[in-house]
């Protein structure tokens, strides 16, 4: 589990976290969302280290990490896998270099355990045939997965991902959130996604954490925020007339479930 | 301007100094030093060859014309020509040059791994990316360029000879006989040593703005020609200061 607690963050005069306190919980998928310039992505960064906070605590569970020095940082950051937005793969390795850096640098055991390791996760995002490729000679829905590939590859306890679907086409995107979903299942990981992508806070997302001008504005379910009577997050949610139908769809759909009604009518589940 | 002076200059300290760590994997850190000596060493030794032999050669025909009195030995313009080369033009202008070359290759490479996250996606991983992306760069650097300085001095003075011969000013046996008076060792030290100052400064400053790129791609290039601006300045007052205490 990741806790925040009051986290603040700005450059200069400009406040960009004002006091976050947020639970990112074990084993879901957690997203942040908001929209932009709301500080998810500076928020993101504190979270993994990128960026130190000006003050509150980052507790990785119960390890505060805000407090450990360099060693003890570099402990904690061997355990997270991050995806980034651009992929951030390297440039002059090949997709199996890319996937196999991680291991050569941290990794024990011998080169066909290795390679063996980096197989297993090309499969797992299907993408064994362009082992051998270059990054600039594959699709950036490819680069994700090579990216998701080279973060899993250590077995990580925390995955991070920063807009997973920016740039992809509607098709490819679900398939990056189905695989991210899948993912933290299988590996029993606590992700952690900061996304624009409304798919994928309907479909994917077990926890979220809505971001407004610097503050947390509201954190619930993906369930829950059918129901939300936040103004704010509703229209950021629900921006369009389609995407307002399709809530009122699902709120219909869920009033069905004997257990939603007695949620919202007050009683027990 | 006195402050990004001071800012610039702790920043840059601050770098050298966060190299400084116990490597996670020293193989790996090996492999990227051998890979930054091969860039650097090898990729420049196309342009060191040319320059290198132009300079000679033009430094013979220039002595030879202002040397016209004939109670000068014509052996004196070998002697002459070595020793320009050896204590300024293969040192300073090759670096000149390798600083346009080379800093702007390990700015831009920086610079891009910087935008492109890639620099972040190593410091999640847990690296200490001034450690092993600047620290292999700058090694690469102190160890290839005074070598190719001292191809560039070879290359040159023979450069000189074939212009000499060739233009009919001085023949083959005179040269030697020049390249063989009062060769003072001390020179070629004075070379290395300004030869590894200025690799330091080159490897050292285009690390610095690269590393430090913020933006998009338009400062990645705005980041290399300031590498490179700097660098020169920097090589061209550390000259000074080196002539100045060391001859």
């Amino acid at each position: 589990m990741i806790e925040l607690r009051d986290i603040k963050k700005g450059f200069g005069d400009k406040e960009i976290l004002k006091g976050v306190s947020a639970t990112m919980e074990s084993g879901k998928v957690n997203l942040i969302i908001g929209s932009s310039g709301s500080g998810k992505t500076v928020m993101m960064k504190c979270i993994v280290g990128l960026m130190t906070v000006n003050s509150g605590t980052i507790l990785y569970n119960d390890q505060d990490f805000t407090a450990m020095d360099e060693h003890e940082k570099k402990a904690i950051r061997q355990e997270i896998g991050m995806l980034f937005q651009g992929s951030a793969l390297f440039d002059s390795m090949t997709v199996e270099q890319n996937v196999m850096f991680p291991l050569d640098m941290f990794g024990k055991g011998s080169y066909k355990e290795k390679k063996k390791r980096v197989m297993e996760c090309l499969d797992r995002v299907n993408l064994k045939d362009a082992a051998k490729r270059f990054p600039a000679e594959i699709s950036g829905g490819m680069k994700k997965r090579v990216g998701i590939a080279r973060a899993i590859v250590l077995n990580p306890k925390y995955l991070f991902c920063d807009e997973p679907n920016s740039g992809l086409d509607p098709q490819t995107s679900l398939l990056i959130d189905k695989l991210i979903k899948e993912l933290t299942i299988e590996y029993a990981i606590t992700t952690v996604i900061n996304t624009h992508d409304m798919n994928t806070v309907m479909e994917s997302g077990d926890h979220i954490i809505y971001m407004y001008q610097g503050v947390k504005q509201w954190e619930g379910s993906n369930e829950e925020i059918i129901f939300s009577k936040d103004e704010k997050l509703n229209d950021f949610i629900f921006a369009s007339e389609f995407l307002r139908d399709a809530k009122e769809m699902r709120q219909m759909e869920m009033f069905r479930d004997k257990n939603w009604r007695n949620r919202l009518q007050g009683g027990k589940p | 301007m006195e402050f990004r002076f001071f800012y610039h200059f702790g920043a840059y300290l601050l770098m050298l100094k966060g190299m400084f760590s116990k490597p996670e994997n020293p193989k790996m850190y090996w492999k990227q030093l051998m890979q930054q000596s091969v860039d650097i060493g090898i990729g420049s030794l196309g342009i060191v060859f040319i320059i290198s032999l132009f300079m000679g050669g033009v430094t013979t025909l220039q002595t030879a014309y202002q040397l016209v009195s004939p109670i000068i030995p014509k052996a004196t313009i070998a002697q002459i020509v070595r020793d320009t080369i050896i204590l300024e033009f293969a040192p300073t202008l090759t670096s000149i040059v390798l600083a346009g070359v080379v800093g702007s290759k390990i700015a831009s490479e920086l610079g891009n791994m910087r935008i492109s996250e890639q620099i972040d996606a190593l410091e999640i991983m847990g690296i200490n990316t001034r450690g092993y992306l600047v620290m292999p760069k700058i090694l690469g650097a102190l160890l290839t360029i005074p070598c190719l300085v001292v191809i560039a001095g070879f290359l040159g003075i023979w450069g000189g000879k074939m212009a000499g011969v060739m233009a009919g000013i001085i023949s083959n046996d005179e040269f030697i006989q020049g390249l063989r008076q009062e060769l003072k060792v001390y020179n070629i030290f004075f070379a290395l040593s300004k030869s590894y100052t200025f690799a330091f400064i080159i490897s050292s400053v285009s690390a610095y703005y690269g590393y430090n790129v913020q933006g998009g791609a338009l400062e990645i290039g705005k980041a290399s020609t300031t590498a490179v601006v700097v660098s020169c300045v920097l090589i061209l007052f550390s000259d000074y200061a080196l002539s100045a205490i060391l001859l």
